[in-house]
């Protein structure tokens, strides 16, 4: 079987999976919105200094709300065996990944975009100015913070602490995407155009595409052990 | 101790850093605008350098491991990974040090201290991964595969650093521009050789406890099955 073809069924299992029992998104989302409560405590959420922080702002909400779905994604296979059974399965280890990223990518997609508008709310930012460039990014930074993320979550599967390891692995290795992000997502939310920012752009292309290579010749070791 | 060879390493790295202390605190000239705390800089650099060295030979030792499941390069992955640490920890505790002095702050988020401390922060993070991790095998791969993730992201963290504003100042070793006094440049090199001799020292020693680390934690499952 065609390995992409194998991926996007993988995908589409975990999405009706989650489609199914809503286990991960509500959980995520109204952690989400916690965290943007918070936020409103440490600072002056009224005051102009927020739009130049805002980008960061939404890339913490999501990244730690991420965390949470990521945490899910192969610790929601280990109840009977299915782990196991996704690895004996006649498709490579490479389409388990690929495919768990996808479903992850997406799943965080709609998460951020439903966040989106309630940032813009809360923080009164204008998010609408460059919507088109804003969504690129928003695949761009959630595909390099999921593809880590993923192949993390097959790491810590079987390790003690799993939803502690998670985290603290995991935000230190994303550092130059969420850096690139949040740039980014601070420059498009103060209505500049993106041409100055375009090395982060490049930087983020670049990262995506290290770290899929990477998770894609590393998971076979990883999940046959 | 057991064989006479053992005792090699640990007699020259104590002769190259008494050398070293001499040459940076006596011998190197003092240097123009900042004085004597400048020259904390010939162990802040290279135990920098030094942690680099060990974080790679801890990556290729991983990754030796996953071709060949043999545990020994496990150990030695673990014992580089691990002095590592400590080298960063070095380099970050006397990069504060300098920092008080000159620029008046204990630390500032500049993007070269930034990386230093994100750096670090992986590999606390490679290490308390490994305590979390029962069995051996698993252990093994799941740290190797990490170091991989962990190493590559390196140079990724230094690049985006350059791109924002840094108040460090840039590097003088290996760069085109000789702007170091040849004395200071002398030093620098004699001290990085110094901190390398002594990563080989604790790696010697850092070794020997993690295989018998491994003996006895096989010799414990023997029990328990027996």
């Amino acid at each position: 079987m065609n390995v992409l073809r194998a991926a996007f069924a993988i995908a589409l299992k975990d999405l009706r999976v989650e489609r199914r029992n809503r286990e991960v998104i509500n959980a995520a989302f109204s952690f989400a919105l916690v965290v943007l409560l918070l936020f409103s405590f440490t600072f002056d959420p009224s005051g102009e200094e927020t739009r130049e922080m805002s980008g960061g702002l939404l890339w913490l909400v999501f990244s730690f709300a991420g965390v949470l779905v990521l945490n899910r994604s192969f610790a929601r296979e280990t109840s009977n065996d299915c782990l196991d059974a996704l690895v004996a399965a006649p498709v490579p280890g490479a389409a388990i990944f690929l495919g768990k990223a996808l479903a992850n990518a997406l799943l965080l997609l709609v998460l951020e975009l439903a966040c989106l508008p309630v940032f813009g709310i809360f923080y009164n930012v204008r998010w609408q100015v460059n919507f088109g460039w804003l969504l690129v990014v928003f695949v761009l930074g959630t595909w390099g913070f999921t593809v880590i993320g993923t192949v993390f979550s097959a790491l810590t599967v079987n390790v003690r602490l799993r939803e502690l390891m998670l985290p603290l692995l995991v935000f230190p290795v994303t550092v130059p995407a969420l850096m690139a992000s949040v740039q980014l997502t601070t420059a498009l939310f103060s209505g500049q155009p993106i041409a100055p920012e375009l090395l982060w752009l490049r930087l983020l292309v670049g990262f995506d595409l290290i770290f899929t290579l990477l998770g894609v010749a590393l998971v076979e070791t990883l999940l046959v052990g | 101790m057991k064989s006479r060879s053992e005792w090699v390493l640990p007699v020259l790295t104590a002769a190259m850093l008494v050398a070293a202390l001499y040459l940076a605190f006596v011998w190197a000239p003092t240097e123009k605008t900042m004085g004597h705390v400048q020259r904390i800089f010939y162990f802040h650099v290279p135990s920098f350098f030094t942690a680099v060295v060990a974080f790679l030979v801890g990556m290729v030792a991983g990754i030796r491991f996953l071709m060949s499941r043999d545990f020994r390069f496990d150990e030695l992955a673990v014992s580089s990974n691990e002095i590592g640490v400590i080298f960063t920890s070095v380099n970050l505790v006397t990069g504060s040090v300098w920092a008080k002095p000159i620029w008046g702050v204990w630390w500032t988020w500049d993007a070269r201290l930034t990386s230093a401390f994100v750096l670090w922060l992986m590999y606390v993070g490679y290490l308390i991964l490994r305590r979390s991790v029962d069995e051996p095998g698993l252990r093994g791969v799941v740290a190797a595969v990490f170091s991989i993730f962990a190493f590559v992201d390196v140079p990724i963290v230094y690049m985006s650093i350059r791109w924002w504003r840094t108040q460090h100042p840039q590097p003088v070793m290996f760069s085109t521009e000789g702007t170091l006094d040849p004395q200071m440049c002398l030093v620098l090199y004699f001290c990085l050789l110094a901190m390398l001799v002594l990563y080989l020292c604790l790696l010697q020693i850092r070794r020997r406890v993690e295989r018998l680390r491994h003996e006895t934690e096989g010799l414990r499952r023997l029990v328990h099955s027996a």
